[in-house]
């Protein structure tokens, strides 16, 4: 209750807070895209060969590729050679620890409400910070190493853990998954690297939190996970840029790979830069993340918060492999102005008596359109497997659209599965009702959407329940009335 | 306290109130009485701001305000607490969430600071005990699910949070026991002051056996017909309304 | 939504007709579009779990003419008891010698499509060709191409007709195999009634390809009242376009029931055209053996305060296939618009498929719509119950099953047909003890 007071008396800037850009000298690539670039990509990050050799597959697979046109979005054609592939604050060395970091850069980091200094840092976070391309900053990690964790960026696991990446990098998710999936196996800069020992129960939230500040760069990161035997870890992710005028292409990754009775929680409030009211600008946000749920009695949950980018093209996944495994996806999809998103989820059951359970609430305002695309697939060996799905829309004005497209496939006798979907506006009547106790206009909104929303604010830590509250606040503001 | 001189008010195309004149002076209690179609919820949604009624007439003094001035949340700050005949369901929202928004809202309109959850969990305890409200249904999402009883029950709960100046209760009678029906009415009567005033809109008489008014007035197509005091509900529960009507078709 | 033109040459299959002389225009065009896209292939949406082109083109030999049939009375297809207006069509062909109608030619004007367009030249050329769309569905197109005969329905203005109107698809592929396309275009007009029957029937063991595409205009007030049954021969292929409009005040009552056939396509449009319009829009499909039944349907609300409910059940046995994609559409404006929809299946066999995909695609705000999907297996509680009080599992089965299926005939309101319908369904559900 403390977080919607706290969330309505923050209800002041109106618009996109993280919309400041730091002048930070950059080491960039140049635009475009070919094989030099990818060499070029992998020499600054001093990549063993392999490492070059799997990114150069990559992106041979990619020049065949075409762009998926199944999702309902619609905008202009991307020129992928009109793009910076690499950009990376400059610093003198890799630092060897926080006091070495530009102080720069921890302002940034500041700025956005993330402490890199462990001394002010949130309780319990470890955090590593993205800023374009490259990681600067990684908290907590000699803490987390006393329990055999291991939490860094993803260049230095690639130099440091060689033997896990190439175990499991593109595991979950092959570098022929999709066209953006390619793209970026073939240039991804850096990411997080995460992995839990077995019996391995991680005692602080891990958290990446990625900021686009370069123009005209992409970002491409990727993030895995791997979690062994019976081991639990929760992760945040969250994300910001500068208003631009033109739009940023960002292409991630992130595969989760679950064993035997381990269990994930992944949770990602995004607030990409929108674009502005008539549409201008905004990042295009391009995303494929799937979990595989490789042992029995394994569990992943997927928790997302989606508030920002012109369009989000994003589907987190459960491969639920182990027999007696579960996934869940819980979403809150807003829209407004004239952004666009498809996003939903994928279960694919193939183990015996395997669960899935889907929650996607989205909303709509403005001119914008809102797509749930969801696919829950059970296999003819998934006996006595379960799937729940509940997908709501919330539509806030009459320009706006909401749709929803539910795959349901079954393949056995013994499966149940039970999808419902509803769509709903604000009742004129409920805004009445909180205006006649005293509550503005603008105050009911938020209130009732985050009423609305509450089963999947619910699934995120504390801390990220609060930021995303805030978020669908202002994402909303205005849209009403 | 409240004056409404010559009120005029449609909805759409057709005319509801015909000139109500009406004063309620601070610890007073009134009824509005009359047959269904009367006027008499319209009046009460008039008067908390309701944007479907087109206010076509005449005045509303309230305080020395021109009440009809401001928004609907501006009302309840100023002291207008509305009691609904269906109260609304907002899924998802407590009702303890929802108050204290509503609280410090109002708090701040008035210049006074916010309650912090410490000091907001006291008052509400305090104000539980007066309705006899159990905090397990305070906790759950607001009017979802809630039977009849528990849902005026828990506007009355909302009216001793809020400590309105003018209450106005729609119908609050409606679809209620005899048990839940006095623990309503006790709860109001426990909020009666002398610095406050309530409005009472019913149809029937029983409410106002527990909830005793000063006055009674009867609406009939839009307008005031007969005022009195207590005893003239009494009449109205004998006799029925159809008197009335005829009284008016000869007037 | 790509559609791939297919491995076995198009230009075999369409070199395989000849058009006919009426609609030259739409026929050319409808070739046109069938080059440019073929038939719909693996890969295409709307026909991913439906290999209807690959199952063709493997068992059609696409002679050019069907091979005389051999009936000589229709008693058979009748539904017994039902006093209606029978038309008849034979291997594609309207058959004027099997068709018998009863009811007083200012009541309702049933001839031959062919005939229409030049006897009410200017009704057909105002309605033809306007609700079916080769565009987005190549059988469609084929059916456009190729059509070979076709009913025209017509209902004057303040018209109940009394007489329901049995609709005969009687293919004979005793001797060879049958390909047949046609078509139906008929006018309810304002403040009329109509009740039509469509049956399907194939005779012999050989493979039956029937392509039929419907336009029917519900003018304001009037109401319809359609039901298909489909309980087909094991190798009659379908692919059944069926497009209702709707004006002002409208009501439309539909009922669907598909019991065999070697794979069965229903693509049905509602398209509610009109203000205050009501659709009932139900459907059962009830599948053993390798029969794969598809049922597409769309609901188009494009005026604002309409109702539509639509409800399909499905109970897979054998190797069966369902699938069922529902579409509602509700376009801006279309507000205030009541709109719902519920797909519930039951798989009893573990080798029997259900796909479906239930889609809302939402442009207005003030509207109320909602789907619910289920697929699962019949209540364990339920069956244990009826059994202690010592009723058989098989029978309790039955029972339970009959209940499940019973709620899709309430749109059914002439109790011959429905009687008829149950007779199907409580058969079905026999057969298999």
């Amino acid at each position: 209750m403390s977080k919607d007071n706290q969330l309505l008396e923050e209800l002041t800037s109106r618009e996109y807070e993280h919309g400041w850009n730091v002048a930070l000298e950059t080491d960039s690539a140049p635009k475009g895209l070919n094989e030099d670039i990818v060499r070029f990509i992998s020499e600054r990050k001093n990549e063993p060969e392999w490492m070059l050799e799997w990114r150069l597959k990559a992106f041979r697979l990619w020049s065949k590729m075409t762009e998926p046109k199944w999702p309902n979005v619609t905008y202009p054609a991307i020129n992928y050679q009109d793009i910076i592939y690499y950009s990376a604050p400059k610093q003198s060395a890799k630092p060897k620890n926080l006091e070495d970091v530009d102080p720069e850069l921890i302002k940034t980091f500041e700025k956005l409400g993330i402490s890199l200094t462990e001394q002010k840092r949130l309780t319990g976070v470890a955090v590593d910070a993205v800023i374009d391309s490259v990681s600067v900053a990684t908290t907590f990690k000699e803490k987390l190493g006393e329990l055999g964790i291991i939490f860094c960026s993803f260049s230095e696991a690639v130099r440091e853990h060689p033997e896990l990446i190439k175990k499991y990098l593109g595991s979950v998710v092959p570098m022929s998954d999709n066209y953006f999936a390619a793209l970026n196996s073939a240039v991804f800069s850096d990411g997080s690297f995460c992995y839990i020992p077995k019996g391995v129960r991680c005692p602080m939230e891990l958290s990446t939190y990625f900021r686009i500040n370069a123009a005209n760069t992409g970002q491409f990161e990727r993030t895995l996970i791997v979690a062994e035997e019976g081991s639990y870890v929760s992760y945040l992710e969250g994300c910001t840029a500068p208003m631009r005028d033109e739009n940023q292409l960002h292409a991630a990754v992130v595969e989760i790979y679950a064993m035997k009775d381990a269990h994930v929680k992944y949770s990602t409030v995004q607030n990409w830069y929108p674009g502005d009211k008539e549409g201008k600008g905004g990042i295009y946000n391009f995303v494929t993340k799937r979990a595989l749920c490789a042992g029995d009695n394994s569990k992943v949950s997927w928790t997302q918060v989606e508030t920002g980018s012109a369009i989000t093209w994003k589907y987190p996944s459960c491969v639920l492999k182990g027999d007696n495994s579960s996934g869940e996806f819980y979403s809150v999809a807003v829209t407004n102005n004239m952004q666009q998103a498809d996003t939903g989820t994928k279960m694919i059951h193939i183990g015996k008596n395997t669960k899935s359970r889907i929650v996607s609430k989205g909303i709509s305002a403005g001119k914008s359109q809102n797509s749930y695309r969801g696919q829950v697939h059970i296999m003819k060996r998934a006996e006595g497997s379960r799937n729940f799905s509940q997908c709501d829309s919330l539509l806030m004005g009459d320009q706006c659209g909401a749709h929803t497209f539910p795959y349901i496939d079954v393949e056995n006798s013994t499966s149940k599965v039970e999808h419902e979907a509803t769509t709903s506006k604000i009742g004129e009547d409920q805004i009445f009702y909180c205006q006649q106790r005293g509550i503005d206009e603008e105050s009911a909104v938020a209130l009732i959407v985050n009423g609305y929303a509450k089963e999947v604010l619910n699934q995120l830590p504390m801390e990220f329940a609060v930021e995303a509250q805030k978020l669908l606040a202002l994402t909303l503001e205005g849209s009403v009335g | 306290m409240l004056s409404i001189k010559n009120l005029q008010a449609r909805i759409g195309d057709k005319q509801i109130l015909n000139g109500i004149n009406l004063d309620v002076k601070p610890g007073e209690v009134h009824a509005i009485m009359g047959p269904n179609g009367s006027g008499k919820s319209t009046l009460a949604s008039v008067l908390a701001g309701r944007e479907e009624f087109e206010v076509t007439g005449g005045e509303v003094v309230y305080n020395g305000k021109d009440l009809l001035e401001f928004s609907p949340e501006d009302r309840a700050r100023e002291g207008v607490f509305l009691a609904f005949q269906y109260p609304v369901e907002i899924p998802g929202v407590s009702t303890i969430n929802f108050m204290k928004t509503a609280v410090n809202q109002i708090r701040k309109y008035r210049g006074q600071e916010t309650l912090d959850a410490v000091s907001f969990l006291g008052l509400m305890k305090e104000k539980m005990k007066l309705v006899e409200i159990d905090q397990s249904l305070l906790n759950r999402s607001l009017n979802e699910g809630f039977s009849g009883g528990e849902k005026k029950r828990n506007e009355i709960f909302q009216m001793a949070m809020l400590e309105p100046k003018l209450s106005i209760l729609d119908e609050t009678d409606s679809g209620l026991d005899i048990d839940a029906l006095k623990i309503v009415a006790s709860g109001v009567n426990k909020l009666r002051n002398s610095n406050n005033a309530t409005i009472v809109v019913t149809h029937y008489q029983r409410l106002l056996e527990y909830i005793v008014p000063d006055f009674v007035h009867v609406l009939y197509k839009g307008k005031i017909v007969k005022s009195g005091g207590k005893e003239l509900a009494l009449e109205l529960e004998a006799k029925g309304y159809d008197w009335i009507k005829d009284e008016v078709a000869v007037a | 939504m790509s559609t791939v033109i297919t491995t076995k040459s198009l230009s075999e299959i369409i070199g395989s007709f000849s058009p006919g002389q009426e609609a030259t225009e739409s026929r050319k065009q409808a070739i046109q579009i069938l080059e440019a896209k073929g038939l719909p292939a693996g890969k295409n949406e709307e026909y991913r779990f439906t290999p209807i082109t690959r199952a063709i083109e493997n068992v059609f030999t696409w002679k050019t003419e069907n091979s005389p049939a051999e009936i000589n009375s229709i008693d058979q297809f009748l539904i017994e008891g039902l006093d209606a207006n029978v038309v008849v069509f034979v291997n594609g062909k309207f058959s004027t010698s099997l068709s018998k109608i009863i009811s007083p030619a200012n009541e309702i004007k049933i001839k031959s499509l062919r005939e229409a367009f030049s006897s009410d030249s200017e009704l057909v050329n105002s309605y033809f060709n306007k609700f079916v769309s080769p565009e987005t569905d190549s059988f469609a197109a084929l059916n456009t191409a190729f059509w070979q005969d076709g009913l025209f329905i017509h209902v004057p203005a303040n018209t109940s007709v009394e007489k329901p109107l049995l609709l005969l698809h009687i293919n004979d592929a005793a001797q060879a195999q049958v390909i047949a396309h046609t078509r139906l275009l008929a006018i309810v007009e304002a403040r009329s009634k109509l009740s039509v029957i469509e049956k399907f029937n194939t005779l012999g063991d050989q493979a039956s390809l029937h392509t039929f595409s419907e336009e029917i205009e519900v003018k304001e007030n009037a109401a319809l009242e359609y039901c298909k049954i489909q309980n087909d021969g094991g190798k009659a292929y379908q692919v059944i376009n069926t497009n209702i409009r709707q004006a002002d005040s409208s009501r439309v009552d539909t009922f669907t029931i598909t019991l065999s056939g070697q794979i069965v396509r229903n693509n049905f449009t509602i398209t509610i055209a009109g203000e205050k319009c009501e659709s009932h829009f139900n459907g059962l499909y009830m599948l053993n053996s390798n029969t794969l039944g598809d049922n597409h349907t769309v609901v188009d609300h494009q005026k604002p305060n309409s109702f539509s409910n639509e409800m399909y059940k499905g109970v897979l046995d054998g190797n069966s296939k369902g699938v069922f994609n529902g579409k509602i559409f509700v376009r801006p404006n279309a507000q205030k618009t009541n709109a719902f929809q519920s797909n519930r299946n039951i798989a009893l066999s573990p080798s029997s498929t259900i796909n479906t995909k239930p889609q809302l695609e939402i442009w207005a705000d003030d509207v109320k719509c909602s789907h619910g999907c289920t697929i699962g297996q019949l209540d364990e509680e339920a069956m244990f119950y009826l059994q202690s009080r010592g009723i058989d599992k098989t029978t309790a089965q039955a029972m339970m099953l009959y209940a499940f299926t019973a709620e899709t005939l309430n749109t059914i309101s002439n109790e011959t047909v429905k009687n008829y319908v149950d007779a199907l369904i409580s058969e079905r559900l026999h057969k298999n003890f």
